[in-house]
């Protein structure tokens, strides 16, 4: 059913560090490769070592540079998948009933026996999180690694999300954000952690760590090379006042 | 958004189909028998057609069926019940016209309201949607409506309704164009509220995260089509409006004439669908340092 549950027990989803993210798409590619070989249609590609290449991806990396009022600008890396919203309107339009929020824990599912690939879902999402498969005619969608967190076959360190399980530079966090005291919310708490395009009333689950400030002075070593000597003296001296003449 | 032609003739024709009913709905014009025959099956082809070309952009369309259950919080779904229901209503009524030339008023006006309703939900689909500012007003559904029922009253050859829903269209349309161009300023999203990142400084697209296009941005970053959108409004309007408006009020009657300015008005019509497609900026557009 489309209704969305007034609350859910749970709250889970992905705290993500952009102050840690280096931008490697590590994350990119272990979420295509567990969620093609696991639960639910594959994510195809298209022409994939052909002039035109494209692909379903549900983690995407996207890079952009600010610019503060003073000093130089700075390269953030932007990992950007579902946020599992509390008021995701990709739920509530919906024909079919493929698309629910489950009440246990939160997470957005797609039902992809029920899905009719009308691609109204996708155009609700204002964060770009769902994508039509082109060889399926399904929306795929992140489902925060339903098929590994619950999996009592993966051994305890692994029943996590395949993006927050592969980070190499742990800017990705995975965790209750319902609950107060667990460590994603401190985490969200201590850093100031945002939501992404608030003003759209979606409610959005994962939250955003802010890229800490910047050092104002790069380099330690720099004033101790600055030069010793204004005025070149001795051989190099004559040289400069010689050429001058010329 | 990704003006697909398939969706742009499910809205258009339709919308025509639906608003030709509501008027034989109420029994203008009063025809029975062979003639009324005519006029239904026109109409029933219009709407009927339209529905089926809505079923051309969707992925596994076998399953069509499943869209009827979640009424409760879909417009698409809604509108697919109510489409169901208006052409039972109307198909009942047409029985009666056609063969026992008996004509049931009230059954005629439920099948009425019934393609107000519809043309109405069909609306709801794009005004539902808060990531497209410029659909997310109230004069999409006017739009829609004043479409639907001039047409309507066009193809049943209610010439006065015709002229007057001629002007009310032309009026509608600009306006929601003059509202629509500064809807997505106002909605408040910008680049920096997407990434969160204003709180730094001004932010702008560094690198995109593909190499090459993918269905986000064919889907709901368009911007290719819209280079000629200021002419293509003109064009639009001359021919939607404009134009037809001026042969019926200037000219003697004939059905050629009626017949020419009906094609220019469905032709108008398919262009400014086109426009209200191709010019609806997304959200998702500001993640790619492109609105929509």
């Amino acid at each position: 059913m489309t209704t969305l549950p007034a609350q859910t027990e749970k709250k889970l989803g992905l705290v993500i560090d952009l102050d840690t993210c280096v931008g490697c798409h590590a994350c990119v590619v272990s979420c295509k490769g567990w969620n093609t070989e696991n639960y639910g249609a594959a994510l195809s590609d298209q022409n994939a070592y052909g002039k035109d290449p494209s692909g379903t991806f549900l983690n995407r990396v996207h890079s952009y540079e600010v610019q503060p009022e003073t000093g130089a600008a700075q390269t953030i890396h932007f990992p950007k998948s579902c946020l599992h919203c509390e008021d995701a309107p990709c739920v509530t339009v919906c024909p079919t009933g493929a698309s629910y929020k489950r009440v246990e824990d939160g997470i957005v599912l797609v039902n992809e026996s029920d899905c009719i690939g009308c691609g109204l879902c996708a155009w609700a999402c204002p964060y770009g999180a769902r994508e039509l498969d082109q060889a399926e005619g399904v929306m795929k969608k992140c489902t925060l690694c339903v098929d590994r967190i619950y999996n009592e076959n993966l051994p305890e360190e692994d029943r996590q999300p395949a993006c927050v399980r592969t980070c190499p530079a742990g800017a990705r966090h995975f965790g209750d954000l319902g609950d107060e005291t667990s460590d994603v919310s401190q985490l969200v708490k201590e850093r100031g952690g945002f939501d992404l395009m608030p003003e759209q009333g979606t409610k959005p689950v994962n939250k955003y760590l802010p890229p800490r400030p910047k050092d104002e002075q790069i380099d330690i070593l720099a004033p101790l090379l600055e030069p010793v000597a204004a005025e070149p003296t001795g051989f190099l001296g004559w040289l400069d006042k010689t050429l001058e003449k010329l | 958004m990704h003006p697909a032609p398939s969706i742009i003739f499910f809205t258009v024709f339709s919308g025509l189909g639906f608003g030709m009913l509501a008027f034989l709905g109420l029994g203008k014009p009063d025809v029975s028998g062979f003639t009324a025959f005519i006029f239904f099956a026109i109409a029933y082809a219009l709407a009927v057609g339209g529905l089926i070309s809505s079923t051309f952009h969707l992925g596994n369309p076998q399953r069509a069926l499943k869209a009827f259950s979640q009424w409760r919080t879909s417009w698409l779904s809604r509108e697919g019940c109510l489409a169901v229901a208006t052409l039972i209503v109307m198909g009942l009524y047409a029985i009666g016209v056609i063969f026992f030339n008996t004509r049931i008023g009230l059954l005629g006006l439920l099948g009425a309201i019934l393609c107000v309703c519809t043309v109405l939900g069909t609306s709801m689909i794009y005004t539902q949607i808060k990531t497209v500012p410029r659909w997310h007003h109230w004069t999409t559904p006017l739009v829609f409506l004043s479409y639907a029922l001039t047409g309507g009253a066009f193809l049943t050859g209610q010439v006065q309704v015709a002229a007057a829903g001629l002007v009310t269209i032309g009026v509608l349309q600009i306006l929601a164009w003059v509202i629509g161009d500064k809807r997505f300023a106002g909605s408040g999203s910008t680049i920096e509220s997407a990434t969160g990142l204003g709180t730094i400084g001004k932010t702008r697209m560094f690198e995109a995260p593909h190499s090459a296009k993918n269905y986000l941005m064919k889907e709901m970053v368009h911007v290719v089509g819209r280079k000629h959108a200021r002419n293509l409004r003109i064009i639009g309007l001359v021919l939607l409006s404009l134009l037809p408006w001026a042969l019926l009020m200037f000219f003697p009657f004939s059905h050629l004439l009626a017949l020419v300015a009906i094609l220019a008005h469905i032709a108008g019509a398919l262009t400014t669908r086109w426009l209200f497609f191709a010019e609806a900026e997304h959200t998702v557009g500001l993640y790619y340092g492109q609105r929509g």
